[in-house]
């Protein structure tokens, strides 16, 4: 099964190197990770998209915590979580698809951040689902080029009136 | 007050309480050795290989639980020292090394004899620091030193680029240390610890799995009275050897790939597994599905990754082995009832069937050549009073001497487990040595390991170090030929070591002593002759080429199938035929 874990790490020389290195040393699957500095320019926030078995799923978290580097681990999977993942995607577009690539960003409430004679550069950010949407319906265009920026995810505040059911406070497209 | 980096590295050992460094020297560390060279606190040995110093530091640290340490160059000094960090990283040895790096402003550059070293020790050591700043060096070699030895304790390389050796700091020595990501737990949940003394007091056929963590955590002491207290059998891996004394009478020996058949069959058929300190290796679990198929099992352990890697675990107690011991002492000193030795003796009557069923057996001819097991033996009960350090290579001498050589006090034991390295023995009895002068300290080697390190025994008669290194020398690589003879149908691919050296000469060649043995009558007299020679000194024995060590489960295989002689359709020359040895030509095989 897949697993968000969002990692506080040292923002040090060597930090990220090491959180790879456990992956592959160890023959964990790490589909994609993303990283940045926080408010604490000391620590950074990563976010690691994993996925194996419970056991495996154990292990992982545990080796990351043992890191000496890794402040905090977190299974950001096991709660209410909200993930985002940001795509630029080069469309390919002969002057008959032009209109099309633009209906399509619309419906996705993507951006187009450049533009050239035969192409648009589309961004979209949301979850999973919407990115490989957008992508799917763009490819018969032809995608010349495709950036993605890895998954992002942080955990849902409790909803303020104590109730015990786990509501999600806001729709999210 | 301003000190060159290299006066900071100085001060903050002494500080650590630094007694030896192994070091080999090179271009950027010169500043360095420069400055050990003008005092006296600290003694420098000097290693004939990088190797050599990373594998004494270990022998340091495992004979006094704290850290060796060992100081080497950039490039091929590190690339040199790594197998010893490995070795640590596998056993949870104490070490900190110091590497030389190029100057800061080099470094990227493929400066001369430039290596990543930081990239290159990254999976081998617990932490590695590469100081950039002289002003972070002292802070940075207390954090090391914290980290080395606290915890699961392991290997630290400090990585020093040249510069930093030189520029000058402010000195002071940080008294304390506070790593956010990094706090061991000590101690274990007291809920978990109830729970086990809960189904330690129902079990009907309890056994304790105990590992190096044992040693470790120095809980020996707590660990006898736990056993005594409710008299479960003592199962040992071969890295907690020493840490229960090997002739108890709870004690069942060693267990795994090699261990004895009582205490396989004792894992096999228990009800309830404590593991302390152990790690289910799979040189101990055997085919993990047909693993303790009927028991429960109890895990205390520092590490929690140790916890459910390989078996599933029904208690598991995070937590330092002494502390966790004492807590669990205490519920069980006031729960257990009275008469606990006739509770378990259904279980200790199985136990002794299977003692006196399959006992550690060998056949020594009188007139025959020497049997390899026999020697140790010998070796074992000519030196018992005397508390002897041992250390072994890798390899069928190992495993004999796990076997055979029951030690009584942890500490005592050295030898290469998770990464089995041959080329360990020697170096590590060595550092043991540089650490305690007075004891005696025993190499038993085999002649093919032996060879990886040899030129470590000019650093022997230097360093005044007087190891006794018993070649236990069968002109084989004598384990890869066991396996030969099960599972390759006795095709000795690259395991017969045709050439050999003699080993006296060589010793003689280095200044050392050189004794040989081969005789079975002259054992004894030999041993005792090597053994009085004051210096260090290589006891070449010649053994029967082709003993296999026994009892075996075959890798993969489930714990209670154990091979325990050799199969009848194996074919080889016996321990009788063919005696005198001659140097350099084999007495067997070109017979
Ligand atoms: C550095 C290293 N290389 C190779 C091996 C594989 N290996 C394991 S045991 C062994 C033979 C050891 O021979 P020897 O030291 O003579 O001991 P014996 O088994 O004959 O007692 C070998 C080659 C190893 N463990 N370590």
């Amino acid at each position: 099964m897949e697993h968000i874990i969002s990692l506080t790490i040292e923002n040090k020389f060597g930090a990220l190197s090491r959180v790879a290195g456990l992956f592959s040393g160890r023959g964990f699957n790490i589909e994609s990770l993303s990283v940045a500095p926080t408010l604490d320019p000391s620590i950074s926030m990563m976010t690691i998209v994993t996925s194996g078995e419970e056991r495996i799923i154990e292990q992982i978290l545990k080796q990351l915590n043992k890191l000496i580097d890794v402040i905090k681990v977190i299974d950001i999977s096991e709660s209410e979580y909200v993930e985002r993942e940001t795509a630029l995607i080069k469309v390919h577009t002969r002057p008959e698809d032009r209109a099309e690539a633009l209906r399509i960003a619309d419906i996705f409430r993507a951006n187009v951040v450049d533009s050239s004679p035969m192409s648009y550069t589309i961004e979209v950010t949301g979850d999973i689902r919407k990115v490989q949407a957008i992508i799917y319906l763009l490819q018969p265009l032809g995608i010349k080029e495709l950036v993605r920026t890895g998954r992002v995810a942080i955990g849902r505040e409790p909803t303020r009136t104590a109730s015990t059911q786990s509501r999600p406070l806001a729709k999210v497209n | 007050m301003q000190l060159t980096g290299a006066e900071i590295f100085l001060e903050s050992l002494k500080r650590e309480g630094v007694k030896t460094i192994f070091a080999l020297p090179g271009g950027v560390v010169l500043k360095i050795f420069d400055v050990l060279h003008q005092q006296k606190d600290i003694e420098v040995i000097l290693t004939r290989h990088e190797q050599g110093a990373g594998f004494m530091a270990v022998g340091s640290a495992k004979a006094t639980g704290k850290a060796g340490v060992a100081l080497i160059t950039s490039g091929p000094g590190m690339t040199n020292v790594i197998t010893a960090l490995a070795d640590a990283y596998m056993d949870s040895v104490p070490i900190v090394v110091f590497s030389g790096q190029v100057p800061t402003a080099l470094i990227g550059n493929d400066a001369f004899q430039e290596a990543d070293n930081i990239g290159l020790s990254r999976p081998c050591t617990k932490y590695n620091f590469l100081v950039k700043d002289v002003n972070d060096l002292a802070a940075t070699i207390k954090e090391a030193f914290y980290i080395a030895t606290t915890g699961r304790p392991g290997p630290v390389l400090v990585d020093i680029p040249k510069d930093v050796s030189m520029d000058k700091a402010e000195f002071t020595y940080p008294d304390s240390v506070a790593i956010r990501g990094y706090s061991p737990t000590y101690d274990g949940s007291r809920w978990k610890i109830k729970q086990a003394a809960e189904a330690i007091a129902k079990s009907k056929r309890p056994i304790l799995y105990v590992g190096g963590g044992v040693v470790f955590s120095g809980a020996s002491k707590e660990l006898l009275e736990l056993a005594e207290m409710t008299q479960i059998p003592v199962d040992m891996t071969l890295m907690a050897l020493g840490g229960f004394p090997g002739n108890h009478p709870l004690s069942l020996g060693m267990l795994g790939m090699h261990g004895t058949y009582v205490a396989n069959m004792a894992m096999h058929y228990s009800d309830l597994v404590i593991a302390v300190g152990a790690r289910f290796d799979d040189r101990v679990t055997g085919k993990v599905s047909e693993f303790c198929p009927q028991a429960k099992i109890i895990h205390i352990d520092i590490d929690p990754t140790s916890i459910r890697k390989n078996v599933h675990v029904d208690i598991p107690i995070v937590g330092d082995c002494k502390r966790v011991l004492q807590e669990l002492n205490t519920i069980l000193r006031a729960t257990v009832n009275g008469n606990q030795r006739e509770f378990r003796k259904p279980w200790w009557d199985q136990l002794h069937n299977w003692q006196t069923e399959h006992p550690l057996h060998y056949e020594q001819d009188p007139d025959g050549q020497i049997k390899p097991q026999y020697l140790i033996e010998r070796l074992y009960k000519l030196t018992e009073g005397r508390d002897p350090i041992v250390s072994t290579d890798v390899g069928q001498h190992q495993m004999w001497t796990a076997q055979f050589f029951k030690l009584a006090h942890p500490r005592s034991w050295l030898t290469s487990g998770g990464l089995g390295t041959m080329g360990f023995g020697f170096p590590a009895a060595m550092g043991a040595q540089a650490a305690h002068r007075n004891r005696l300290v025993l190499c038993i080697a085999g002649d093919g390991s032996f060879q990886m390190n040899t030129q470590e025994l000019v650093t022997a008669v230097v360093a005044k170090l007087p190891v006794k290194v018993f070649v236990i020398n069968n002109r084989f690589h004598g384990m890869v030929r066991q396996w030969q003879d099960l599972f390759y149908e006795g095709r000795y691919a690259s395991s017969y070591l045709e050439q050999y050296p003699d080993f006296v000469k060589l010793a003689d060649a280095y200044g050392a002593a050189g004794v040989r043995i081969e005789k079975v009558s002259d054992v004894d007299t030999g041993i005792q002759e090597a053994l009085a020679i004051d210096g260090p000194v290589v006891i070449d024995v010649p053994v029967y080429q082709y003993e296999n060590c026994y009892p075996m489960i075959p890798a993969g295989g489930s714990n209670h199938e154990m091979l325990l002689h050799d199969p009848p359709d194996l074919k080889k020359p016996t321990s009788t035929g063919k005696k005198k040895t001659q140097q350099g030509k084999d007495p067997i095989l070109t017979a």
